[in-house]
């Protein structure tokens, strides 16, 4: 046992950047610096292009199923924000991590969890991906990496540095002969004035986590504007997010939210940063959501002009018409493409309205990793052992 | 291995002697502090706790400490005390001052495969990670459908010291009760801490384990690396007759400090220490209330929504024909911990306070034995 606790040398919690100059040269703010958008393979733009339409059918059909009393409490839609999921997460690796907020069903599709199961899961099933237990604010995968769905924003993100933390320990400290797995942590322009973001960005950077912050500035959070809630960074007219990684040492890179190819390419440097043990890079995504901030939001506050000016720049249409332009897809493959999607989304529907209820006996099944916890009774069994645990009617407590 | 229940009741006996003879020792002379030397080699606390974290730090690989000053410092009450030199900085991690950042990390470290043992220096510095204590490390296996779990040890001191004025004075364990999810331990001893902090490390649940700040120079014997004790098991420290009380941490001690007074006096209480905030041993509690059918629970926690009202409303609810009289519940007053040693002394219950309790619920005078 001793031997696999061989330590790599000079390992030690990282070091901040002592020297003012090298901070500088390491996170110098940009803007993405492409005017052009970057290259693609086509078999990169299709699976792109196939995971936004998935976002966005889903979405849609989540509307639907709301309004049609399929799915209750607060659902959070991701409409319009599709760049930002595809371009980050479908370059990832299965061994890779997703954080998000309650605005978590197209992160867990991109990242792999089937529709299926996010869908039950939407609809209280015993076949969602939480056994119905999570909702729409709580989607997990222990299978593809997704870490959840968290209802306080901010609190998903220190989380995330724990998984980059173990990736570096296992490889650090274990000696565990692979890369880093890296951890997206998604979150919004209101959870930029959560404390737990400004202590997230300095342990990551400190420690030198494979952590990327990528936030989905949507300009709202609720009714309330980043403009109105966000204090403006030195010398600038708007309140930057981008910039604060500069103040911990690490990169901040602002980027078109609703171009895919441009959050690809920034995604991609980020994560290879992170891969080579570099540390952790902040990525501010502009984007916006084309629906309210939950399904039960009037979203009255928000201009029309401004929601028009969005839905202009819808990340689908843009990347379609790239595609075509540019002999990556013909019209056949994205029908194609589009057809598999709608298959699929129609088929989660019918596989979560047909998937059975939890059971009453699941209730107390899933509340400590091991049951024990529950105590001992006065018979002396442990009460996880009485008859009426497993039918969740026993008296825990 | 955990200790049966027979072995523990007697264990626990003879584990409470040399840790009572200690703080005997300092009020009345050397002459128990001898006898007990000349026993099996006795260490403080702070120094079973740290064996405890060293063996299974040792013993398992992912076992990992983080908290503030855990490392380079040693500990601020020198629990990890040169760890760092044996395992490194990134298995003795020392963090910025963020507890909410640094326990959710920790949350996040435990939910993909490592044991993090994290620190609050103080207990109640963790009121600043309530968020993550209470929504990701107790809740996360089940919104997760049982996917991920979470086997964090959180622990630190907490309890009422010497003048620390009223915000590092705090219990938290009536705080956190309500949490599901999670278990609550609270040692006193240096056996019981050593074996139950091994058992909090290598349980998959979340644990809780409460220390007091007075409790960390208490002598004792403490158990082998093969000491592991059971971690919903409440431990009985004197077998007796004419009532029981419930306690745990520092106030086991205030509690023998009045039982002695008592026994001179021809009483025969019997002391249970409760070890498991929650879930409370129950076998063991309705034993005791069965035997003796008077109860008085002595806590150093609120009164409001204490440790003791839980116990006291299931003993009620489900002891009650065996209660020839009700629970009766010392605890702290409602109050913030006063900087005044005097004001201070008055907000904790004091050993008198005990004696009085047992008077009024047992008689005046002791009962008369066949």
């Amino acid at each position: 046992m001793q031997t696999m606790l061989k330590q790599r040398s000079g390992v030690r919690a990282a070091q901040p950047a002592r020297r003012a100059v090298q901070v500088r040269a390491v996170a110098a703010p940009m803007k993405a610096t492409t005017s052009k958008s970057p290259a693609l393979t086509p078999e990169v733009a299709k699976d792109l292009y196939y995971d936004m339409v998935l976002g966005r059918e889903f979405e849609e059909m989540c509307a639907q199923m709301y309004y049609r009393g399929k799915m209750f409490g607060f659902v959070h839609l991701y409409s319009g924000q599709e760049a930002v999921s595809s371009g980050v997460i479908r370059q990832l690796r299965p061994e890779d991590y997703v954080v998000s907020t309650y605005r978590d069903h197209v992160h867990a599709l991109s990242k792999g969890v089937t529709a299926r199961e996010v869908m039950a899961e939407l609809f209280g099933k015993k076949t969602g991906c939480c056994r119905g237990q999570g909702g729409s604010m709580h989607m997990f995968s222990a299978k593809h990496g997704v870490l959840g769905g968290y209802a306080f924003i901010g609190e998903g993100i220190p989380v995330g540095l724990g998984a980059a933390f173990q990736s570096k320990y296992r490889h650090d400290v274990l000696g565990e002969e692979k890369d880093y797995s890296v951890t997206c942590s998604f979150f919004g322009d209101g959870t930029c004035n959560v404390g737990q973001f400004y202590e997230s960005l300095n342990m990551a950077a400190l420690y030198k986590l494979p952590h990327i912050f990528v936030v989905e500035n949507n300009l709202w959070a609720i009714g309330m504007s980043h403009l109105r809630a966000t204090a403006r960074t030195a010398g600038d007219e708007d309140p930057h997010i981008y910039k604060k990684g500069a103040a911990f040492g690490m990169p901040g890179v602002l980027v078109d939210g609703m171009d895919v190819m441009k959050v690809h390419q920034v995604a991609k440097e980020a994560i290879e940063r992170a891969r080579r043990g570099e540390g952790p890079t902040l990525i501010e995504a502009e984007t916006y959501r084309f629906r309210g901030h939950s399904l039960a939001d009037p979203d009255e506050l928000r201009s029309k002009e401004e929601k028009a000016k969005w839905l202009a720049r819808d990340p689908i249409p843009q990347l379609k018409k790239y595609m075509l332009d540019n002999g990556l897809a013909s019209e056949a493959d994205i029908k194609s493409l589009e057809d598999k999607v709608a298959e699929i989304v129609e088929d989660c529907v019918k596989f979560a309205d047909e998937s059975p209820k939890p059971e009453r006996g699941q209730l107390l099944e899933n509340v400590f990793a091991d049951p024990r916890g529950f105590g001992i009774a006065e018979d002396g069994r442990y009460r996880y052992q009485m008859p009426g645990f497993s039918s969740g009617t026993a008296v825990v407590s | 291995m955990l200790a049966s229940r027979n072995t523990r009741a007697s264990g626990a006996r003879v584990a409470a002697a040399p840790a009572q003879r200690a703080i005997l020792a300092a009020r009345s002379g050397r002459r128990a502090s001898v006898a007990a030397q000349a026993q099996k080699k006795e260490i403080m606390m702070w120094e079973a706790l740290r064996e405890a974290i060293d063996e299974e730090m040792e013993r398992d690989p992912t076992v990992c400490v983080m908290g503030e000053d855990v490392g380079h410092y040693g500990g601020s009450y020198k629990c990890t005390l040169g760890l760092y030199k044996k395992y490194g900085d990134m298995r003795v991690l020392d963090t910025p001052i963020c507890e909410n950042g640094f326990m959710g990390m920790g949350v996040g470290a435990a939910m993909t495969g490592l044991r993090p043992i994290v620190e609050g220096m103080n207990m109640g510095f963790l009121l600043l990670a309530f968020n993550q204590i209470s929504n990701n490390c107790g809740m996360l296996h089940y919104t997760s459908g049982g996917q991920f779990k979470t086997p964090l040890v959180i622990r630190g001191p907490g309890g009422v010291g010497r003048q620390l004025g009223a915000e590092h004075s705090q219990r938290l364990e009536s705080y956190f009760q309500s949490i599901p999810g999670v278990q609550l331990v609270a040692c006193s001893t240096v056996k019981n801490s050593k074996a139950l902090l091994k058992a909090a490390i290598r349980s998959d649940n979340p644990i809780i384990f409460f220390e007091h700040v007075l409790l960390y120079n208490v002598k004792g014997e403490a158990g082998d690396k093969d000491d592991v004790a059971c971690l919903e098991r409440a431990e009985v420290v004197r077998e007796g007759t004419d009532v029981v009380i419930f306690t745990y941490s520092r106030m086991r001690y205030v509690v023998m400090q009045a039982v002695n007074e008592l026994v001179k006096q021809g009483y025969n209480p019997e002391v249970v220490d409760l070890i498991s905030l929650k879930p409370f041993d129950m076998e063991t509690i309705a034993k005791s209330v069965k035997k003796t059918r008077k109860v008085i629970i002595v806590e150093e926690c609120m009164k409001t929504g204490g440790i003791g009202a839980s116990l006291s409303a299931v003993i009620h609810e489900s002891l009650f024909n065996e209660l020839d009289h009700e629970v009766v519940r010392l605890s702290s007053q409602d109050v913030p911990t006063a900087y005044a040693y005097e004001l201070e002394a008055a907000t904790i219950v004091q050993s008198s306070q005990v004696v009085d309790a047992v008077h009024r619920i047992v008689g005046a005078t002791a009962p008369v034995r066949a």
